[in-house]
């Protein structure tokens, strides 16, 4: 495809890539929104660059490093990447886990990280363990001025939370969406009493149902190996990888007829709300485009 | 204690996870930040494994790279049964013929899987084809046994050919390849899943 036309998608910023991805001299070739892009990094200062018909550098576009990645845009944001004041805290680990390819929309990956309710079936032994899955009460909202989607009070038995978790806990978590394609989820560190662990996902929309996705942990563990905490993470998400890819429509659907009210699906449902006032079109099923224009 | 250099999402490893799982073995892991550490190019990793791969295995002072090299072994010395690589020397060698086959033509279907999943530079139409091409071969060879009144690719038992074979088979999907022409394959696979012992790894389903 090329690139996209949705102005909610393109004024946005996205990452695109894991610093120690790019290093000075070498360029990382990707897609963006349906865009060819090149990224490179010119000393300290990242670039970006639409790449033109035949592999050369073109119009260039916004970036800046943050969080570890690089962040760039190919349109106009209103605001700027998310504020995580935790990355500057004494004490955290960060763990890049590195960029996989996902055959599925970028929204998909995000609803699915919203999520509790499959954590027994599909991360058994580690986030959840039947008989125990129910999703209990939590508060979901959009928080202004900001607008971002918080869920809270989010509180799930797990038999592994995290690589530092000797036993089951009662994780209490948080989630924040605080774009289309970037969330992050705040959750009860076991190392660290009172502290939350953040683990996140930077999604690279590349084409509407094909997405890098980028992800982070800056956790409080001094014992655990890099290794074990890449492992840890990986194994997890790559657990819901060939899950995403099946699932129809390919499109997140975002009409109010596909909504089923079930109270697990608070954050699910708020997050499609949220994205159908916004006006997204690129890797939603476009079921509201396709029932006005009938 | 056996030691097992690992990589979570390697169905290498995976090999020798599932088969340590299924003769009932203890073991500890060693994790490799293969991805995206490249931690198995390493000066350090290197001198464990001068081909940069896992997984390896350690027991005692034996040090073993090749995950059908160290399935033979474990089976050979904690099988007591000896089910799993029997003794006779036409099933030894009808096994060697389907461990070389899993740690060679099935290999595309791995190769497949790392260019969609984590970016490596394969040629995605060639090494997606050459994988069909085995899976056909191994349909066929399931297909047969089957109406032999068999369930295994070798003898009357599951042996270690199943379970070389199993992992890169079974991610496929990973990679962009389905088993939907594979009818023999994929009740192969639902029996695979029924020994006792089995276990996942990310990317295959209880059921």
């Amino acid at each position: 495809m090329t690139k996209t036309s949705d102005p909610v998608a393109l004024n946005d910023w996205q990452a695109v890539g894991n610093i120690d991805e790019i290093t000075s001299g070498k360029r990382r070739n990707t897609r963006l929104l349906g865009q060819d892009i090149i990224v490179e990094m010119d000393g300290d200062r990242p670039r970006m660059f639409e790449a033109d018909a035949d592999g050369g550098m073109g119009t260039e576009h916004p970036a800046q490093v943050l969080y570890g990645h690089v962040w760039t845009t190919l349109g106009t944001p209103a605001k700027p990447p998310l504020d995580m004041p935790e990355f500057l805290e004494d004490g955290r680990r960060l763990v890049a886990c590195g960029a996989v390819t996902v055959r599925a929309s970028a929204l998909r990956i995000v609803e699915n990280f919203l999520d509790m309710s499959h954590f027994p079936y599909v991360h058994t032994g580690v986030l959840g363990e039947e008989p125990i899955t129910e999703v209990t009460d939590y508060k979901s909202e959009i928080r202004q001025p900001d607008d971002e989607l918080w869920a809270t009070d989010c509180n799930f038995f797990q038999p592994q939370a995290a690589m530092s978790a000797d036993d089951g806990q009662i994780s209490e978590y948080m989630y924040r969406v605080s774009s289309p394609f970037v969330t992050v989820l705040y959750k009860t560190c076991p190392a660290v009493a009172g502290a939350w662990d953040l683990v996140g996902i930077f999604v690279q929309p590349r084409e509407e149902d094909v997405c890098d996705v980028h992800t982070f942990m800056l956790v409080f563990d001094d014992t655990s190996s890099y290794a074990d905490l890449v492992h840890f993470q990986q194994k997890i998400f790559l657990q819901d990888r060939s899950i995403l890819e099946n699932q129809l429509p390919k499109g997140l659907p975002l009409s109010p007829k596909d909504e089923s009210a079930i109270r697990a699906d608070g954050s699910s449902m708020l997050y499609r709300r949220w994205l159908r006032q916004k006006g997204l079109v690129f890797g939603t099923s476009r079921s509201d485009v396709a029932s006005r224009a009938a | 204690m056996i030691q097992l250099y690992d990589y979570v999402l390697s169905g290498s490893c995976y090999k020798v996870r599932l088969f340590l799982s299924m003769i009932g073995k203890e073991y500890e892991t060693i994790p490799v930040d293969y991805y995206p550490g490249s931690e198995h190019k390493t000066s350090e990793f290197l001198e464990i494994n001068p081909l940069g791969q896992i997984p390896v295995l350690r027991d005692g002072d034996l040090t073993l790279r090749d995950a059908q090299a160290i399935l033979v072994y474990l089976a050979a010395k904690y099988d007591a049964g000896r089910t799993w690589y029997p003794e006779d020397a036409k099933t030894q060698g009808q096994i060697a013929m389907w461990l070389s086959f899993a740690g060679g033509e099935i290999m595309n279907s791995s190769a497949a899987r790392l260019h969609d999943m984590l970016f490596y530079d394969f040629d995605i139409d060639k090494v997606r084809k050459a994988a069909r091409s085995a899976f056909r071969v191994l349909d066929d060879h399931l297909t047969d046994r089957e109406i032999a009144g068999a369930d295994w690719i070798v003898g009357n038992a599951p042996t270690v050919a199943d379970i070389a074979c199993f992992p890169y088979v079974a991610l496929s999907g990973d990679g962009g390849i389905t088993l939907d022409d594979y009818n023999a394959v994929r009740r192969w696979i639902a029996r695979i899943k029924k020994i006792p012992g089995f276990t996942l790894m990310p990317g295959i389903h209880a059921n």
